[in-house]
C-alpha cells in the first residue's frame, strides 16, 4: 500500500510542476532562455538517475555513460533527418538501439572490478566516439545537423518515467539482487544471486535511458558533434551521481538541478565552473565520502519527523 | 625501408607512453590507485620545460631537470593534500577524487593562461641521418637516449638504494613494512616524487617531438599511457616500459596503414581485449580474491 501511495504521490507531483511550468510557458512568462535551461535540466536529471542505477544502486563504477548517450543521439537524429521518422519513434528507436549497445558493452566488460571496470567503460564511450567521428554519414567531426523538435513536453514525460522506472526497479526483486551486489558481491554471489546477471541488467537499463536523455538532447540543439559526447560529458554526469549521494535516486535528480542551475549561471565563465566543481568533488570525498545525501531519500526525511523517529 | 622508419616514430612515440606509465604503475602498485591526475602533471611538465626553455633561454637538459624537479613536488604536494586521507576510504572514492584533482589541474592551467596551444621552440638540431634507407631524425635518437638513461636511473633507484627497497616493501606489504620500520607515508611520496618527475620529462620530450602544447593535451597521453601500464601488468616496472613501447609501435602501424583517425581507438581495443583475455597484463602477477 505504501509503495503506491508514493507511486501516485509523486505523479500528481509531476503532474503539478507540469501544469505550472506549461502554464508558465503558455502566459509567456518563461521565454525560451529559460524553456531552454528547463530542457537541459530535465536532461541531466534522466542522465543521473541513469547513471545511478548503475553506480550507486549497483555499485559498479562506469565513467563511460556519455557513450550511451552520443548512441541515443545519432540513432535519434538519423531516424529523424534520414529516415524522416516522428520524433517519438525516434527516441524510442535511439533508446533501445543504446540499450543494445549497453548489454554489447555489459557482457564482457562487467566482470571486471572497481578500477579496471571504469577504464574499461571510459574506452568502450571513446571507441564509440571515434566511431561516430570517423563514419561520414553522420556528418564526421563537423557533426550532423538535427531540427529543433524537443518540447518542455517531451523532456518532461521522459523524467517522469525515467525516474518512476527506475524507483520501482530498485524496489523490485531485480533492484534488491542489485543492491546486494552494492553491498557484498561475493556474499551476495553466495547467496546464490546471479549478480553477472543483474549488473549486465542494471547497466542495459542504465544505458536505455542515457539514450532518451541523448535523443531528448540531440534535438535540442541544432547539431551534435562528437566531441559533445567526450569523457568530460561522463565526468558531469558522474558529478550529479556523487555529489547526490551514491545510492539516493533523489539526491542526484537534486544535484542535477541544482548543477544545472549553476552551470547556466556560469555558462560565461567555463574554466571557473569546472573549477568550483572539481574543487566541490575533491572536498565532498573527501570530507564526506558517501555525498551529499547518502543512500537516503529526500521522501525518508519527512517520514521521520511524522513518525517521531520510530526505526525502521 | 620505411617500415623501418615508421618503426623508429613508434618506439619515440612508445617511450613517451612507457615513461608515463611508469609513474602510473609505480603508484597503482603502491597505493592501489589510479593517478588520474598523472596525465596533468604531465602537462605541467611539458609547460615548465616551455617556459624554461622559451622564457629563461636555457638549453634541453637544464630544462629537462627542472621540469623533472618541479613535477616531482608537484607530485608530492597532491599525494599529501588529496591522496592521503584516502588511504583507507573506497576505492570509488580515490578514483573521483583523482579525477577532480586531474579536472582541478587543468582548468587551473586554463584559468591563468587560457586554453590556446603554445608552440614549442627548438632546442634539439633536426637533423636526419639515412641508415638502412631510413631517415631517422636525431631528435628521435636522443628522445630515445634520455628514456634509456631515465629507465636505468630508475631500475637504479628501485633495486639498488635503500629508499627503492622501502618502495618494494610497501607494494608487498604495506602494514608488515610499516612494522619492520620503514616510514610508510614518505616512501608512498617518494613513489609520487619519482614517477612525477618521469611524467615531467615526458612532458618536455613531448612537446619537443610534436611541438605543440595545450592544457588538455595530458587526458589522452595519460589515459594511453595507463593502458600501456595495463598491457605490461599494472604494478610491474618492466610491464610499463613493454607495454608503452608496445602501444606505441601499433599506434604508429594503425596510423601507417592508413587509419590514422582510428589511432585513438586503437588503444583503446587493446586495454579491452587486455583485460578480458588477460587482466594480469603480459608481466603482472595474477592475485587471488580473498573474501
Amino acid at each position: 500500500m505504501k509503495k503506491s501511495k508514493a507511486f501516485w504521490g509523486f505523479l500528481v507531483l509531476a503532474l503539478v510542476i507540469y501544469a505550472v511550468v506549461q502554464g508558465m510557458i503558455s502566459g509567456g512568462m518563461l521565454d525560451l532562455y529559460y524553456q531552454n535551461i528547463l530542457i537541459q535540466m530535465c536532461i541531466n536529471i534522466m542522465l543521473a538517475v541513469s547513471l545511478h542505477i548503475v553506480i550507486g544502486i549497483t555499485g559498479q563504477f562506469s565513467i563511460g555513460h556519455a557513450g550511451f548517450m552520443a548512441v541515443g543521439a545519432y540513432i535519434s537524429a538519423i531516424a529523424t533527418m534520414k529516415l524522416g521518422l516522428p520524433l517519438i519513434v525516434a527516441i524510442i528507436l535511439g533508446a533501445v538501439i543504446s540499450a543494445l549497445a549497453g548489454l554489447l558493452v555489459g557482457i564482457p566488460t562487467l566482470r571486471l572490478k572497481g578500477d579496471y571496470l571504469a577504464i574499461a567503460t571510459l574506452g568502450f564511450a571513446e571507441i564509440i566516439r571515434i566511431m561516430f567521428l570517423n563514419v561520414e554519414y553522420v556528418g564526421g567531426a563537423a557533426g550532423m545537423v538535427v531540427t529543433n523538435l524537443t518540447t518542455w513536453t517531451y523532456a518532461f514525460v521522459g523524467v517522469v518515467i525515467t525516474i518512476l522506472v527506475i524507483a520501482n526497479f530498485t524496489n523490485s526483486r531485480h533492484g534488491r539482487g542489485c543492491i546486494s551486489i552494492r553491498e557484498d558481491e561475493i556474499a551476495a554471489d553466495a547467496m546464490g544471486i546471479n549478480t553477472t546477471y543483474y549488473k549486465v541488467v542494471a547497466f542495459t537499463i542504465g544505458s536505455f535511458f542515457a539514450g532518451v536523455a541523448g535523443a531528448i538532447y540531440a534535438h535540442n540543439f541544432f547539431i551534435i558533434q562528437p566531441t559533445t559526447f567526450n569523457f568530460l560529458k561522463s565526468f558531469d554526469i558522474l558529478i550529479y551521481v556523487v555529489l547526490g549521494g551514491l545510492g539516493s535516486l533523489s539526491g542526484s535528480v537534486i544535484a542535477a538541478i541544482f548543477l544545472t542551475l549553476v552551470s547556466a549561471y556560469l555558462a560565461n565563465f567555463p574554466e571557473t565552473r569546472m573549477i568550483i566543481y572539481s574543487v566541490v568533488l575533491i572536498i565532498v570525498m573527501l570530507y564526506r565520502p558517501t555525498g551529499l545525501m547518502g543512500t537516503k531519500e529526500i521522501t525518508s526525511l519527512f517520514k521521520f519527523g511524522k513518525k517521531g523517529g520510530s526505526k525502521v | 625501408m620505411e617500415w623501418l622508419q615508421q618503426l623508429v616514430n613508434g618506439i619515440s612515440l612508445g617511450s613517451i607512453y612507457a615513461l608515463i606509465a611508469l609513474g602510473y604503475t609505480m603508484v597503482y602498485g603502491i597505493i592501489k590507485l589510479i593517478n588520474f591526475a598523472h596525465g596533468d602533471v604531465f602537462m605541467l611538465g611539458a609547460f615548465i620545460g616551455f617556459y624554461a626553455i622559451a622564457r629563461w633561454d636555457l638549453g634541453f637538459i637544464p630544462a629537462l631537470i627542472i621540469s623533472m624537479l618541479l613535477c616531482a613536488i608537484i607530485g608530492v604536494i597532491i599525494e599529501r593534500v588529496a591522496y592521503k586521507r584516502l588511504r583507507n576510504a573506497t576505492r570509488i572514492a580515490a578514483l573521483i577524487t583523482a579525477i577532480g584533482v586531474s579536472l582541478l589541474i587543468e582548468y587551473t592551467v586554463i584559468f591563468f593562461r587560457g586554453a590556446s596551444p603554445e608552440a614549442y621552440p627548438e632546442v634539439l638540431a633536426n637533423k636526419s641521418i639515412s641508415i638502412l634507407g631510413a631517415s631517422i631524425s636525431t631528435q628521435s635518437i636522443m628522445i630515445l637516449a634520455v628514456t634509456i638513461v631515465l629507465m636505468i636511473l630508475l631500475q637504479f633507484i628501485v633495486h639498488k638504494t635503500k629508499i627503492g627497497k622501502a618502495m618494494r616493501a610497501v607494494s608487498h606489504d604495506a602494514d608488515a613494512a610499516r612494522l619492520m620500520g620503514i616510514n610508510v607515508d614518505n616512501t608512498i611520496s617518494a613513489t609520487f616524487a619519482i614517477g612525477s618527475a618521469l611524467a615531467g620529462a615526458a612532458g618536455v620530450i613531448f612537446g619537443i617531438y610534436y611541438t605543440r602544447i595545450d592544457p588538455l593535451m595530458g587526458v589522452l597521453p595519460g589515459l594511453k599511457a595507463f593502458v600501456a601500464a595495463v598491457l605490461g601488468g599494472i604494478g610491474s616496472i618492466p610491464g610499463a616500459m613493454v607495454g608503452g613501447l608496445v602501444l606505441g609501435v601499433v599506434e604508429t602501424i594503425v596510423s601507417a596503414i592508413g587509419y590514422s583517425l582510428w589511432r585513438d581507438a586503437a588503444a583503446f581495443v587493446i586495454l579491452i581485449l587486455i583485460l578480458i583475455l588477460k587482466p594480469s597484463g603480459i608481466f603482472g602477477k595474477n592475485a587471488r580474491e580473498k573474501v
